[in-house]
């Protein structure tokens, strides 16, 4: 049967049969048919935004949370435009997400209009693909085919762009099942051979350690589950980018923390120390690797990655394995399991030795104060008074969202939500929101600095509006906290533009915005703050009043390898040459 | 080009890689990537090379099967090993490339292109011209008294060739295709 409808009865129709339950969106003039027709129906939810960057925030922290495709509805022009920051955030992170924008009606194209922008050019570079519909015939299996993209393979944000005459005209509905999609099938299945001479390896390995990152999160919560065994049966040490955290559970016995420029002293010395790296949906990035040059020089280096383009990028790899990692693990372990699960046990004894003798430093010391709240101590807090709680976290980013890496344990998938590859300020408050109107009942927490979390602090009315309970606390330290630690490392402590003078007041804020503040500055005051602010139910503006001068270690410098971290402010005196100051 | 002056690209049909591990061999490889002929392919082909750095030495591109709506884009690019292969992989996941294949490593292939070159003289300069365009076999297509319009197909070294010899002689303009190539046998 064929269905005749409007282009703009189409798009909400192919997003009902992609089971969307919400969309996060702002109207204008360009897209008016489709939100009359959002109007007329009850299925989808739509939670109108305060600005365009936050609709997409919170259609990649929805998308984070769920691993569902996020969606985000927004208007031609300056609506798009507003929209690309976070195509970009979701395009480094690979995280799944469609953006529909409104566009001048077809004949008004390259006419320079009211509102119009090249759109698909603009955020060519900015999505895994991108369609301008000009015939509304093709809409409903465009939309389709957008989702289908979006999720396959390395998920990623994609882009369609529909002229308002598009909207208005009438077409054939395509529905879902007969979409074509044949020519966009990324494969999934590693090759045999390769996982073959993976698990050789790592029956005699002396030193190996797990490297994981967020294709393990991507992958699924099966993903997370095969690796948990893996580890578990071999015993081998594990580590994990700032994406992947919670992919293992941190009270695990084998968790060595995240590793990387702000990674923990044990986790970073294990992977310049391995014999064997085991790469699992991570890519080299550079808060990873330090100098290329000096990485891990003595280990043989497994790499699974559904993206082939991530393979041999920056790192040479002595086993690529393309292919998404639940295939892979599931195909690894059975493999290992069926020949007799050997591990070179006398080497890894010796290298847990070693690795004990690592955490012995103890690296994420600090000295705490019974004056001033340290941020590490806020955190410390926040993780025991919320630890059992069904509980997800968003950050902005800085120093904060380094020290909630650090002091909070994720126990599963999907909870730890953060800008990684882009690193977004202003992501974390509309990225919570997401979260919070993915899981109505769960507590979802915002760690932010005062500086990230103004930039798009306008949509605390958007959680008023649609009263999602999120907690923003905030590291208030008057400061652009990591743009002062590098102003202090690298430029002989001139502290060019990171001083915030006339900050708000947090607390008239949230009583502007109608919801609930909260300032601490006594460390004695502060467990009681915290569970005040647990207690609310409603939205909360937490101003945590922190150590203005804390800096974050360890912390590799720039231009530096793995063995060369800084523990803490005794070791950075002109620790960083020249060459590493160039590098950001 | 390494110490051991190996030929470009020449690796992959050996049994064994001579090239030098520690130099730096930058490569010049020619890929027919076929990509459906949809809006904008050209500009995400064109945006890929040069939002990550990479060469474009030449570019050509047209519908190669209308019933299909296939284009095919052939490209001349220069880098490392590693570059080359990174520009492979980065092309191969593009949501319309249906194909990408490495003309200089897959096996032998043909390369042509055509150009005009437009060469103004009179008298001794003008018959030198019209010699070397018959060594060259390169068609007269205009003339007037005081110019001549060479059309030629061939090689890009046989048209730098060519044109090296017509500068001193009036070389006035040139246009060039840019490269088409197939591989030899099916």
């Amino acid at each position: 049967m064929t269905r005749q409808m409007t282009g703009a009865a189409m798009v909400v129709q192919a997003l009902k049969d992609q089971g969307v339950e919400v969309v996060f969106g702002y109207p204008g003039g360009a897209v008016l048919p489709i939100y009359d027709e959002i109007f007329q129906q009850n299925d989808i939810r739509h939670i109108l935004v305060r600005h365009e960057q936050g609709a997409v925030h919170m259609a990649e922290g929805y998308a984070r949370s769920t691993g569902k495709v996020g969606v985000a509805l927004v208007t031609s022009g300056p609506g798009a435009t507003n929209a690309v920051t976070g195509l970009v955030d979701a395009l480094m992170d690979s995280i799944p997400i469609l953006v529909i924008s409104g566009q001048v009606p077809t004949f008004m194209i390259g006419t320079d209009g009211f509102q119009e922008a090249d759109t698909v050019g603009i955020t060519r570079p900015c999505t895994k693909h991108n369609w301008l519909v000009k015939d509304t015939e093709k809409l409903s299996e465009v939309i389709h085919q957008a989702f289908h993209v979006s999720r396959s393979g390395r998920p990623g944000p994609v882009l369609v762009d529909i002229p308002k005459d598009v909207q208005f005209a009438t077409g054939t509905y395509t529905p879902m099942e007969k979409t074509r999609t044949a020519h966009y099938q990324p494969r999934v299945q590693g090759d045999p051979e390769q996982i073959l001479r993976m698990v050789e390896l790592m029956e005699t390995a002396e030193r190996p350690v797990f490297y994981t990152g967020g294709g393990v999160i991507n992958s699924g919560p099966k993903a997370s589950q095969l690796l948990r065994e893996f580890v578990a049966e071999t015993d081998f040490p594990i580590t994990s980018t700032l994406m992947g955290l919670g992919c293992y559970p941190a009270s695990g016995k084998n968790w060595l923390g995240m590793l990387g420029m702000h990674g923990l002293y044990e986790a970073n010395l294990a992977m310049h120390g391995c014999d064997l790296m085991i790469n699992i949906g991570a890519r080299f990035d550079d808060r990873i690797t330090g100098r290329i040059k000096d990485f891990s020089p003595g280990s043989k280096k497994i790499h699974v990655d559904i993206d082939p383009s991530s393979i041999n990028k920056v790192i040479r790899t002595d086993v690529p394995i393309i292919g998404d990692v639940t295939h892979v693990l599931e195909e690894a372990l059975k493999l290992w399991r069926a020949r007799g699960r050997k591990t070179n046990k006398a080497g890894l004894t010796q290298w847990w030795g070693r690795i004990a003798e690592w955490r012995s430093v103890k690296c994420l010391t600090y000295k705490n104060s019974d004056k001033i709240i340290k941020p590490q101590y806020a955190l410390e807090r926040l993780e025991a008074l919320t630890k059992g709680m069904d509980r997800y976290i968003t950050t902005e980013v800085g120093q904060h969202q380094m020290w909630a890496a650090q002091f909070l344990g994720f126990e599963g998938p999907n909870r730890w939500m953060t800008s990684g590859g882009l690193g977004t300020m202003g992501y974390g408050l509309p990225a919570s929101i997401g979260v919070q109107v993915a899981h109505p009942d769960a507590l979802v927490i915002n760690v932010a600095g005062d500086a990230s979390w103004l930039m798009n602090m306008q949509e605390m009315g958007t959680a008023m509006q649609f009263r999602t309970p999120v907690k923003q606390f905030i590291l208030n330290n008057e400061r652009l906290g990591m743009v002062r630690q590098w102003q202090e490392l690298l430029h002989g402590e001139r502290y060019s533009q990171s001083w915030s003078e006339s900050l708000p007041d947090f607390v008239k804020l949230a009583d502007a915005f109608g919801c609930k503040g909260i300032q601490c500055k006594d460390p004695a005051d502060l467990d009681d703050a915290i569970r005040d602010m647990l207690a609310y139910d409603g939205p909360v503006i937490f101003d945590c009043l922190v150590e203005k001068h804390e800096n974050c270690f360890p912390m590799i410098p720039s231009g530096k390898p793995h063995n060369e971290m800084l523990l803490g402010d005794a070791d950075t005196q002109g620790v960083i040459g020249a060459k590493g100051a160039v590098l950001v | 080009m390494s110490p051991l002056n190996i030929k470009k690209g020449s690796s992959s049909h050996s049994a064994y890689d001579l090239r030098d591990p520690n130099a730096v061999v930058i490569e010049t490889h020619t890929l027919a990537v076929v990509v459906d002929n949809e809006s904008g392919v050209l500009a995400r082909v064109i945006g890929l090379f040069s939002g990550r750095g990479y060469n474009i030495d030449s570019l050509t591109v047209a519908e190669t099967d209308h019933a299909s709506h296939l284009s095919r884009i052939t490209v001349v690019t220069t880098g490392t090993p590693q570059v080359i292969e990174q520009i492979k992989a980065q092309l191969a996941r593009m949501v319309p490339v249906h194909e990408v294949h490495d003309l200089t490593t897959d096996g032998p292939a043909v390369q042509r292109e055509l150009a005009l070159f437009k060469v103004s003289g009179k008298g001794e300069a003008r018959i030198e011209a019209l010699q070397l365009a018959e060594i060259f076999r390169a068609n007269v297509v205009d003339s007037t008294l005081g110019s001549f319009v060479f059309e030629m197909t061939g090689t890009p070294e046989k048209i730098d060739a060519f044109a090296d010899l017509m500068r001193p002689l009036g070389l006035l303009e040139m246009a060039r295709t840019g490269v088409a190539a197939l591989s030899r046998g099916v």
